[in-house]
């Protein structure tokens, strides 16, 4: 019981050694945020004239909550279009990127600032509850059939994703969907009801994941996905898939909206912040970084910037 | 790919370290008290602490979430999606495994110790400093638990913290991103940045753990 002089010493190092990780970590944590860079917006938003900054995006500033799609961050889009939009304003965005279900809920609970999503039929729920203003007409892409390139059920080329949803039906062969509430899911039950329908669980597979995953588990299972046409584009060199219906079908039109959380009903919204958002994605300059966007990595447009267009007059490739 | 590799990792560090040194500065006193208190729902207590132990993270991070969401009872401290919301998930997350493991550690004392020292004229600060001494090797792999608990949990950094680019983006969230997005070797160098970081951190404790008299 009585302590040796190594005895004594051991506990000592015991204690210093958890106190030189612990004071790590705390430097760590002080050069960690002095790191982590606040994008530099003050001296852009102060020449608006140069770079056709709309006004509002000036007055706003603080944290932006945006809230969107899984489509919008696994392209790749939002790491160009956040930091454009972050160095013309003095807001900061914090991107959550769910479906767009999930993210219409954080909207509709003001958990939400700001809504990029692409499910219309929730999105008009939404709407008529009241708790988005401004909903506005952003951009749009196209959603594909993709599948392995053995094609079991046949459907390469076709021009309809109803009839090849029903020859997959036909053939039993593997589809995995989102199933995870997503724009994605939505479009993908629609085609399903519209073809009158119910997917088997013996051959239908829900993910419950993004697009990424998604895709990634259909190239793994050899079964079929519906994919907007962005994801795919990112994604495709790791995936063992091909284009099966990829052009010719109004249905398969992607449209995405940006939508403000009304502050009425949730007053502690950033609504000066989310207006600003709003306003520089539809601006010019937002639309030509959204129109630019996946020219240089992938040779084609990723997203159709369409601010100011009537929905109706979209029209599929 | 580099620098943010060092932002990454360093927030890893700061986070994760800054909840693991919170934790311990409740675990260790509650697990001390409990492991020398005798009452009548001790069991059921303790029970309750080693059940934490299987607290799943994400369900850690959705409980923190529910609290810090606008919609929430904390809503109006802005905390959530940012690093300190990290924190105090992580801090729900490890102070059952700090707190069991000090129970434990603290309980294959032999009894009769506590008894000498009271014997020896030591006071309350005293008992508990010299029954820490002897009970350090426990005590650091409780360290190392909460350490390795925090440092490779996901469900609870994504939750909370939402994986925003230069601000509350670990090693951990980074990986399912990459991986997400098919880019599977970035995410393995990312493992094995995080698996080199806590190797790092447990050989120092480890080193404090083992010097020292062969018992």
């Amino acid at each position: 019981m009585i302590a040796t002089g190594m005895d004594r010493r051991a506990p000592r190092r015991a204690t210093m050694a958890v106190g030189t990780v612990m004071l790590a970590a705390l430097l760590a944590a002080c050069s960690g945020t002095a790191a982590s860079p606040a994008p530099a917006s003050t001296p852009a938003a102060t020449t608006p004239a140069a770079s056709a900054t709309p006004a509002a995006t000036i007055a706003a500033s603080g944290d932006l909550i945006l809230a969107t799609t899984t489509s919008t961050q696994d392209s790749g889009l939002l790491d160009v279009l956040v930091p454009a939009f972050e160095q013309a304003s003095a807001c900061k965005v914090k991107t959550v990127a769910v479906g767009s279900g999930a993210a219409l809920k954080l909207g509709q609970d003001g958990n939400a600032d700001v809504l990029m999503v692409h499910s219309p039929a929730a999105e008009k729920t939404f709407m008529d509850g009241g708790y988005g203003v401004n909903r506005q007409l952003l951009m749009h892409n196209m959603f594909e059939v993709v599948g392995p390139p053995a094609d079991p059920a046949g459907i390469k080329g076709m021009t309809s994703a109803k009839d090849a949803f029903t020859k997959i039906a036909d053939a039993k062969s593997t589809f995995v969907s989102r199933g995870d509430g997503s724009g994605t899911e939505a479009k993908e039950l629609a085609i399903w009801k519209a073809a009158g329908i119910t997917p088997d669980p013996a051959w239908y597979i829900k993910s419950g994941q993004g697009m990424g995953a998604t895709l990634q588990i259909a190239s793994e299972k050899k079964g079929y996905t519906l994919t907007d046409n962005a994801t795919w584009l990112a994604s495709k060199a790791n995936l063992d898939l091909a284009p099966m219906v990829d052009s010719g079908d109004p249905s398969l039109l992607n449209i995405y909206h940006v939508i403000q959380v009304n502050p009425d009903k949730w007053p502690k919204v950033n609504a000066a912040c989310a207006a600003a958002f709003s306003e520089y994605v539809l601006s010019p300059a937002g639309q030509k970084v959204i129109g630019g966007y996946g020219v240089d990595k992938y040779g084609q447009q990723l997203f159709v910037p369409d601010a100011g267009k009537v929905e109706s007059t979209l029209t599929a490739p | 790919m580099s620098s943010d590799l060092v932002e990454i990792t360093l927030l890893s560090l700061a986070v994760s370290g800054a909840a693991t040194l919170i934790s311990l500065l409740i675990g260790l006193p509650i697990g001390t008290w409990l492991a020398l208190s005798r009452f009548r729902s001790r069991h059921l207590v303790l029970s309750v602490v080693n059940t934490g132990m299987a607290l799943p993270p994400v369900v850690a991070g959705l409980f923190i979430a529910l609290l810090l969401w606008r919609s929430g009872i904390l809503g109006g401290l802005g905390l959530m999606y940012t690093p300190g919301a990290m924190v105090i998930a992580e801090v729900v997350i490890a102070v059952p495994v700090v707190t069991g493991l000090t129970v434990a550690g603290l309980g294959q004392l032999d009894p009769q110790l506590h008894l000498q020292l009271q014997g020896l004229g030591a006071s309350r600060r005293q008992t508990v400093w010299w029954l820490w001494r002897e009970a350090r090797l426990p005590l650091l792999a409780a360290v190392m638990a909460a350490f390795g608990s925090v440092i490779s949990e996901v469900g609870a950094a994504m939750m909370v913290g939402g994986n925003i680019a230069h601000e509350t983006r670990v090693l951990t969230t980074s990986i399912v991103l990459e991986t997400g997005r098919g880019e599977f070797g970035n995410a393995i160098v990312l493992g094995l940045v995080l698996l080199a970081l806590a190797f790092i951190i447990n050989g120092i404790l480890t080193w404090a753990q083992q010097r020292g008299p062969r018992r």
